[in-house]
């Protein structure tokens, strides 16, 4: 078990950079997800804990050891790649024992361990065949006892499960949540799929672009986004966005002429253009005569069985609830939706962070206690 | 071009017998004569039918060319070239291709142009260098001036040598580089997936284990197909054998022992012999090529998964 910290660390091709400082303590036996869309750094993030990518500035440690100029077989990592990278040639024996083998260690005491580590993962029967005889599933776990067997400090997980089928996919996570419950290991796992991510992560780093937008708890990153990137990104469907003004009224406007009534937010964000955000499973319908009901148009609805998604437009804004209802509800019929003040969060438009209620802006670190 | 029609057949089938008459109609001939006696394949108009002599005219061959010796002398050399070549190959493109150095193309660009300077060309230099294999260092402390400036101090005179000249290492280390191998490699080599480089890094193999370990079974098959390639090119040298060897007694190669079977202007035009002679001495190559073209097809046209 080992921590990992990163301080300021930067990553530059050329001239450009790709990864702007990240500061992030990753705590010892700890389960990370590094979350983000394709492009934003997070393979390259963790490539750079492996030494497989240079770190062009800052210091990654590892158990409070430096090791920006450490070699990869030196930093006590293993990794899982996305492709598996086994080597084809070799039995899945081998493939598994071959670190060992590198490092010198006697056959017989290698043996023991390959073939303890393929047990734990029921990998016994296969132990003889190459790895082009194999299922991805099987490959896939061939490739984690590959790292398992070193007893590495830290396991790097690049996208691994990005080439199984739906179903494995789903057995292999909680193939992954055990293996970490029982080897206690600090794990880094990366990953674009958001589910994922939450069911996995004892804590998130979503990144975007290079930043890093915010550290937590799946469910402090779910229920209080700390950017409008995050609020848009995690959760499906997403989070309903709307850019527009608090007035001194209490009322926030937007879209074509669109009031409603918050006068308990509108005090901390009067001065500057701001988007509110209200998660979909968050927005009530009511009826007409509800106090500050907002009146809106469906667009459309999609059924997903246990519940709907209504898609409609009110004064302009696009709005997306979840409803429970079963009442015929065609394109152009008026709906009035309500929710609660506390549910709404307020981002700064311009800088894209979220402002706590006293008109402070939240920073990617900050914990948020739910 | 898929369309199969009967005539379409007849067109391809006859082209390809055609092709097969031009390549096999003059080792038919070979055959046929080296089985013939001195008045059978002396006779006009030739015979094309072979007759019973062959194992006797092979017998005068082997004992006239001095076969025995000259067939341990060629496998030694074209083993060694073939072996030099594919080392000297993978290693040059296992360089160029992963590792990322300021001169990688230039070097590899360099390698690459040699393709059109074969030993023909360069047969001069070849021979000056294999005369002298230190020359070029001769040259370099000469031209700094240190020759002189050591003989002025201590009246030494430095005069590197290294004859290759009538031995195994001339026959072999001139032949040895291979632009076409070290090509074949750097194309093999760049089709390995960069995720097996860097589990190999994880995993702490150092870069030389990663080529024995990863990339020299992984390319066991292009091997294969470069190795008989090779070796059939390499027992058949003649010009740089003839030039480099004067000792031919105890260096002479097979194949220059094919001048020693022609008759001579006044002696007797016993062409039987000279052909029997051809057909042992084509023997080896044919034999690795019938032996390895299963690896060799394969080796050149796809890679085992």
């Amino acid at each position: 078990m080992a921590a990992i910290s990163f301080s300021g660390v930067k990553k530059r091709y050329q001239k450009n950079d790709v990864i702007h400082g990240v500061d992030v303590e990753i705590e010892a036996g700890e389960f990370v997800v590094i979350l983000g869309p394709s492009g934003c750094g997070k393979s390259t993030l963790l490539r750079m804990i492996a030494g497989l990518e240079e770190i062009s500035d800052g210091t990654i440690a590892i158990d409070g050891k430096v090791v920006n100029e450490l070699e990869p077989r030196e930093r006590g990592c293993a990794m899982v790649f996305q492709n598996y990278a086994l080597y084809p040639h070799m039995s899945v024996r081998q493939n598994i024992g071959y670190a060992l083998k590198v490092a010198g260690m006697p056959k017989a005491e290698r043996e023991a361990k390959v073939l303890k580590v393929a047990k734990s993962v029921s990998l016994e029967p296969y132990l003889d065949r190459k790895p082009g005889e194999l299922s991805g599933g099987q490959r896939q776990r061939v490739a984690m006892a590959r790292a398992m067997v070193r007893e590495p400090k830290v396991f790097l997980f690049d996208e691994p499960f990005s080439n199984l089928d739906a179903k494995l996919r789903v057995a292999m996570r909680a193939e992954v949540r055990n293996l970490h419950r029982s080897l206690g290991v600090t794990s880094v796992f990366v990953t674009h799929d958001q589910t994922e991510a939450m069911t996995l992560a004892d804590r998130l780093i979503v990144m975007n672009s290079g930043f890093v937008e915010q550290v937590g708890k799946p469910s402090e990153v779910y229920h209080h986004p700390a950017s409008l990137f995050v609020a848009d990104f995690i959760g499906s469907p997403a989070m309903n966005l709307v850019r527009g003004f608090f007035g001194e009224d209490g009322y926030f406007r937007h879209g074509k002429g669109g009031m409603l009534n918050l006068p308990g937010l509108a005090k901390a964000h009067l001065s500057r253009e701001v988007s509110i955000g209200i998660r979909p499973e968050l927005v009530r319908r009511v009826d007409a005569g509800h106090q500050d009901a907002i009146a809106a148009v469906v667009d459309y609805t999609e059924e997903l069985g246990a519940s709907r998604l209504i898609y409609a437009r009110a004064d302009g804004s696009p709005i997306i609830a979840i409803d429970s209802g079963n009442d015929a509800l065609g394109t152009g019929m008026p709906i009035h939706f309500a929710m609660s003040e506390g549910d709404v969060h307020v981002f700064d438009h311009t800088s894209g962070r979220r402002i706590d209620h006293e008109g402070r802006p939240v920073r990617a670190t900050d914990s948020v206690s739910a | 071009m898929i369309e199969r029609s009967p005539f379409f057949n007849l067109v391809t089938y006859a082209a390809m017998v055609l092709g097969l008459l031009v390549v096999l109609v003059p080792f038919w001939i070979v055959i046929v004569a080296g089985s013939q006696s001195l008045q059978e394949v002396s006779r006009v108009p030739i015979v094309l039918w072979p007759s019973s002599h062959l194992w006797e005219n092979i017998q005068a061959a082997w004992a006239r060319a001095d076969l025995g010796p000259k067939m341990i002398n060629s496998l030694i050399v074209a083993s060694g070239v073939t072996f030099g070549k594919i080392l000297l190959a993978s290693i040059s493109a296992f360089a160029i291709v992963f590792f990322d150095f300021k001169a990688r193309m230039v070097c590899f660009w360099m390698i690459f142009i040699t393709l059109m300077l074969p030993l023909e060309v360069r047969i001069v230099p070849t021979y000056a260098i294999a005369a002298n294999a230190l020359l070029p260092f001769q040259v370099v402390l000469d031209t700094l001036g240190i020759t002189g400036l050591v003989e002025a101090v201590s009246s030494v005179r430095i005069g590197l040598e290294w004859n290759l000249l009538n031995s195994y290492t001339g026959l072999i280390l001139p032949l040895v580089a291979t632009a076409t191998g070290t090509f074949l490699y750097r194309q093999f080599f760049m089709t390995i997936p960069d995720e097996l480089i860097e589990a190999s890094k994880m995993d702490g193999a150092s870069p030389i284990r990663f080529f024995f370990d990863v990339l020299l079974p992984l390319s066991r098959t292009n091997m294969l197909a470069l190795a008989t390639i090779m070796f059939v090119s390499s027992w058949n040298q003649y010009l740089w054998p003839l030039l480099i060897t004067t000792d031919r007694t105890n260096y002479g190669t097979v194949v220059m022992q094919l001048k020693a079977l022609i008759p001579t202007q006044n002696g007797t035009p016993d062409w039987n012999v000279t052909m029997a002679g051809a057909l042992i001495i084509m023997l080896p190559p044919l034999l690795i090529v019938a032996l390895m073209q299963r690896w060799f097809v394969r080796g050149l046209i796809t890679r085992d998964k």
